[in-house]
């Protein structure tokens, strides 16, 4: 597939006001509002653009395959540090547009915090090149950055350059019989000392913490803290990344971003705590979550769940109106007739 | 000057009038001999003088003096400390500078969260100052930590000689609550993560008070690390060196900081702190390693190992925390160093993939003999940030319009050689004409649109970090697409 065949495709849509829906790999179509327009299928616009392991980037088009580009870097002994779920066959262009980071984004950071630049078609087909490959670059408005978890609604993201990083030279991880208040505090306690946490999972009474660096502080950090070394950890935290863990079973799934330090909300349900208690799992209908998670100074995403009840919730934490207003500004600066993915982020962009 | 400047007519009475109105006398500076502090910053070869300067001390005055200059359709221009180096907050001359000096406090630090709520006038260096005594720190360090405000690092997206292993002020900064020009309030982000809706944080950083004006700041703090030492390594080579640092990233090392300076930098600033730099060698490299005790011996190991194998001809590593702090005085130093040896030097900040360094250094070396002006360099060598350091006097007839002429053409060959034309300084009005090289006219144009979603007049900072179309037009330098110039055969070194 060829960029020019993309931008014909968003030409056409602009000039007859018909609203696309991008579509990668399908992998998130569980995740955010409804799923409306015609799908313009992008992946197959796809393949590594550029590679330069000492530069600590890649470029790549919107359609590759997260385990591709995973491989390459692997080979180099590189990572993406954010730790994406790949759900299989996820590509960079929904894992950017998604905007949803691993396990390891309490050390490492989120996909934004690895987004170089960005070759967007905005609404009316225009293929734009915004940031670039470099490490520091404050020329301009960081729109690349702005595209990780838009969900597609400013644009066509048709090509990335990400930040990569080394994989650690060691990782150990460890278990603990914590319950939740537990767990919350000790994540806390860890996460102000210099130690090398680089992911965290509570389920069931039960905190695994993975320690991750040069081999000599891991080693120390393990005699440190105690614990029970977990065998299999490749596995286990595989299956927390590709949410196949059994904590992630549940039908309907609220996922809840809140301070790291925050209480417990006063909610039933809670299947999973990650981040260092910043992300917070809940599972079943929940009318009280979304006023729990602001009064702790958060917010509650419902995560998956069935159609009607997404229609009935929306997906995301609604807007104050004047903040809603801007996102309509915004959103019209890129798409000024609205075609990219409408409703996907809320029902009124 | 620019036409940005003739589109607005201020009724300079008629403002005073109103800013009297809703400022104390004491928050408000109207006389020419007051308002002359501030008719530049940190880039002081352009000065403006403004109308008026409010330094409010509440969100509601800030909001109040944006609603009524939103009235009366005057430019506003933020300021924090004045230590840019771009001009970002040089004054309009028909307009208003907005001091955020007064918002100085620390309005709350919580060690448990790890994070302070700060004013957007408290000091970069302050914050991490008051949270040493819970072993955490804030993790930004540009070089003008001691007098550069949260406020303008967030303006600026300020990096330091930390960034490649804890990342700029966007990595760093979780919330800011801003007040628009039509005096609207928003928070955007919070202590928890992945905010709801676009991440705006990521358009404010670095939006150089173009978009709003930050009241309030939440920043995260990060563990102090237990140990840091630094390995100082000579080349008799600028080349070699480079591919040092290219070595030191493939061994799959990320140094807390990766430094490099030149023979003329080095020079500069032995006689004024003496670090102890190898002043034979054609370039140093400052490698630091943080973190256990465990990890910093591994580490160093490492890097000595690597250094070695690069072809260094020296290599130390620091045995104290004293002499730590030693190797990196010259550094940090290099400015001021290179200010005593010079009547006045003129800083460049573009970025450029590590492996292009060689290639640039040469260029610059070419292009001291076509200005006729000396040259030193530092370079943040981790994440490709040059700062060329071009020596002129302003004094002399002629000499500053070559200084510009020699900045503006490295410039161009960092965006030629794939970087940018700033990594952490901001176009503010000195790379206003380079924007133009960098972005081609579509880009520039969302950059408006977005800039207009936020301020629709225009009204803050006008005429800085966007150049207008006309502008270009009259600048006539080409956009360079994907570090292929238009008319490759022509000579440009």
């Amino acid at each position: 597939m060829q960029l020019d065949s993309l931008v014909d495709a968003v030409r056409t849509a602009y000039a007859q006001r018909l609203p696309l829906r991008v579509r990668g790999a399908g992998s998130k179509d569980f995740y955010g509002g409804m799923l409306a327009g015609d799908v313009l299928e992008v992946g197959g616009y796809r393949g590594i653009v550029a590679y330069e392991p000492t530069e600590l980037y890649l470029t790549a088009r919107c359609g590759t395959p997260l385990t591709e580009i995973e491989d390459a870097l692997a080979e180099q002994g590189q990572m993406l540090a954010f730790e994406p779920p790949r759900f299989g066959v996820a590509t960079l262009g929904g894992c950017v547009a998604a905007g949803l980071s691993g396990p390891r984004r309490q050390q490492a950071g989120a996909v934004r915090d690895f987004v170089l630049g960005a070759k967007l078609i905005d609404g009316t087909g225009q293929a734009l090149n915004f940031g670039g490959q470099v490490m520091k670059n404050v020329a301009g408005y960081d729109v690349s950055r702005l595209l990780a978890g838009s969900l597609g609604t400013l644009g066509l993201i048709a090509e990335v350059t990400l930040k990569v990083l080394p994989r650690p030279v060691a990782e150990q991880t460890l278990l603990f019989e914590f319950d939740e208040a537990e767990a919350i505090a000790r994540l806390n306690a860890w996460g102000a000392q210099p130690l090398p946490v680089s992911a965290s999972f509570w389920h069931e009474g039960r905190l695994a913490l993975r320690l991750s660096g040069a081999a000599a502080a891991v080693e120390a950090a393990c005699r440190r803290l105690g614990g029970t070394p977990l065998e299999a950890a490749d596995a286990f935290w595989h299956s927390v990344r590709e949410q196949s863990h059994a904590a992630f079973s549940a039908s309907v799934l609220w996922r809840l971003a809140l301070p790291s330090t925050a209480v417990e909300p006063g909610l039933d349900g809670l299947v999973a705590i990650e981040w260092g208690g910043a992300l917070r799992w809940y599972a079943g209908e929940q009318g009280a979550i979304r006023g729990a998670a602001s009064r702790l100074g958060g917010h509650a995403v419902l995560y998956r769940a069935p159609e009607s009840l997404r229609c009935l919730e929306g997906a995301f934490t609604a807007l104050p109106p004047a903040m809603l207003a801007l996102h309509r500004r915004l959103k019209k600066a890129f798409d000024p007739k609205g075609i990219f993915n409408p409703g996907r982020l809320y029902a009124e962009l | 000057m620019a036409p940005e400047q003739s589109r607005f007519q201020t009724d300079r009475a008629l403002l005073a009038s109103r800013l009297r109105g809703i400022l104390p006398p004491h928050c408000l500076l109207l006389d020419d001999e007051d308002l002359r502090p501030y008719e530049c910053d940190g880039l002081t070869a352009y000065r403006e003088m403004p109308l008026a300067v409010c330094l409010p001390e509440t969100e509601a005055q800030v909001v109040d003096v944006l609603r009524t200059c939103h009235q009366l359709g005057v430019p506003v221009v933020a300021r924090g400390a004045g230590t840019g180096l771009s001009g970002g907050a040089m004054p309009h001359a028909q307009g208003v500078v907005l001091s955020l000096a007064r918002f100085n406090r620390i309005l709350r630090l919580d060690p448990q969260a790890r994070l302070a709520v700060v004013q957007p006038g408290v000091r970069n260096l302050a914050v991490s100052e008051a949270a040493a005594p819970f072993g955490l720190y804030y993790a930004p360090d540009p070089s003008s930590q001691i007098a550069c405000t949260l406020g303008g690092n967030v303006a600026e997206n300020s990096g330091g000689v930390h960034c490649l292993k804890y990342g700029l002020t966007v990595h760093n900064v979780l919330r800011v609550r801003v007040v628009s020009i039509e005096g609207e309030v928003f928070e955007i982000g919070s202590a928890a993560p992945d905010m709801p809706g676009y991440d705006l944080l990521a358009l404010l950083v670095g939006s150089e008070g173009m978009l709003g004006v930050v009241t309030e700041v939440t920043v995260k703090l990060v563990p102090k690390p237990e140990l840091a030492q630094v390995v100082m390594a000579s080349f008799d080579d600028v080349g070699k060196a480079g591919e040092a640092v290219a070595a030191i990233i493939a061994a799959g090392i990320i140094p807390a900081g990766l430094e490099m300076m030149d023979k003329p930098a080095t020079a500069a600033v032995e006689p004024f702190v003496q670090a102890g730099y190898d002043l034979d060698a054609v370039a140093i490299l400052l490698c630091e390693s943080d973190g256990t005790p465990e990890e910093v011996a591994e580490e160093i190991a490492r890097v000595i190992a690597v250094l070695n194998a690069a072809g260094a001809s020296e290599i130390r590593v620091s045995q104290s925390e004293a002499e730590r702090l030693r190797f990196w005085a010259g550094r940090k130093a290099a400015f001021p160093a290179v200010g005593r040896i010079t009547p006045d030097y003129y800083c460049m900040d573009g970025t450029i993939p590590r492996k292009r360094l060689a290639e640039m250094l040469s260029a610059i070396a070419d292009m001291e003999q076509k200005y006729g002006l000396r040259c030193a360099n530092v370079f943040h060598a981790g994440d490709g940030n040059l700062h060329p350091l071009i020596m002129y006097d302003a004094a002399k007839p002629g000499e500053w319009a070559r200084a510009e002429a020699f900045g503006a053409e490295i410039l161009e060959l960092s965006v030629a050689l794939g970087g940018s034309i700033t990594g952490e300084h901001g176009v503010g009005i000195e790379k206003i004409n380079q924007m133009c090289v960098q972005y081609a006219t579509p880009e520039l144009e969302v950059f408006r649109r977005v800039k207009a979603a936020f301020d629709e007049e225009g009204l803050l900072n006008p005429g800085k970090a966007v150049p207008s179309l006309h502008r270009c037009a009259e600048y006539g330098r080409m956009h360079v697409h994907q570090g292929a110039l238009k008319f490759p055969e022509l000579e440009r070194f």
